[in-house]
């Protein structure tokens, strides 16, 4: 990783201003947060979302102003493997991931306590044109998923795969981390795969990297 | 690609995937090389570019990064 003195300019600056011992700490402080705003602005509207308005601007400075701090708590832990600026615009990116995550509970559809199976060949990709197949596959995953999955696994794996809830939509539902989530859903891919490969709907030699 | 094929590629997981948390650690230095050479960042941080290719949430926030820092110019 890059060391200390191979900073750049940029980086040395920011570490100057942001040191609260700088006569320039205040300026210094509303320059990052200026440009956390526009990121968090910027990154909003990228993710195309149903938020408009001043509910998208609030949301933007929400994200800016929390990113702001974590930046600040964390500043001593910056290592100088990155320009500072990555570094820190990647707090104001997962705010701004976690923030709509739990906005999406304003506007979640109301059918979210079915398990809709039948939409299970869709979310795989799974061509409209190959129906008996597609049948075929949401019934060996269905069977797969019912005897193999411990209850946590199953309810997680529906409400990501077949109800479609966003990852960080379920995080700030459950008060859990990302990671425990994708770790839930991974291993019940696992799981399925190895049941579905037991029972002869996969073949083995499928391999990763295979299909195109 | 088949149904099937698609559902083996949907379940197949990798062991070298690092997870959400780890990939979140190293993001900043991902970008940056994935920036100037998305292969030498997959080469040197094997185990987050599996992640990121399996874990839309982690890769929508690696795009969301690289254009704030594409914005700077």
């Amino acid at each position: 990783m890059e060391s200390p003195s191979a900073r750049d300019d940029e980086t040395t600056e920011w570490l100057r201003v942001l040191d609260k011992a700088s006569l320039d700490h205040e300026s210094g402080l509303a320059r990052l947060h200026e440009r956390l705003l526009r990121i968090a602005r910027s990154e909003v509207r990228r993710r195309a979302t149903s938020i408009g308005g001043p509910e998208a601007d609030d949301l933007a400075h929400q994200s800016a102003a929390d990113a702001m701090l974590a930046i600040l708590a964390k500043l001593d832990t910056f290592r100088g493997e990155s320009r500072f600026t990555t570094w820190a615009y990647r707090f104001v990116i997962l705010e701004v991931s976690s923030k709509l995550g739990r906005h999406y509970w304003r506007g979640a559809p109301q059918s979210l306590d079915e398990e809709q199976w039948d939409t299970l060949p869709d979310r795989l990709g799974v061509d409209p044109h190959e129906y008996a197949e597609a049948r075929r596959v949401a019934a060996a995953v269905r069977a797969a998923v019912d005897e193999t999955l411990t209850e946590h696994q199953r309810a997680v794996f529906v409400d990501v795969v077949l109800r479609g809830i966003p990852l960080d939509a379920l995080c700030a539902r459950d008060g859990v981390s990302r990671n425990a989530v994708y770790k839930t859903v991974f291993d019940a891919r696992r799981k399925i795969r190895a049941a579905l490969v037991a029972n002869g709907y996969l073949d083995v030699t499928v391999r990763r990297g295979e299909s195109s | 690609m088949s149904g099937m094929d698609r559902l083996a590629r949907f379940l197949d997981t990798d062991p070298r995937d690092v997870g959400c948390d780890e990939a979140m650690e190293l993001l900043h230095v991902y970008a940056e090389l994935a920036a100037d050479d998305p292969e030498a960042a997959a080469e040197r941080l094997p185990g987050v570019a599996v992640h990121l290719a399996a874990c839309g949430p982690c890769r929508d926030d690696l795009v969301g990064l690289l254009a704030a820092v594409s914005d700077e110019g």
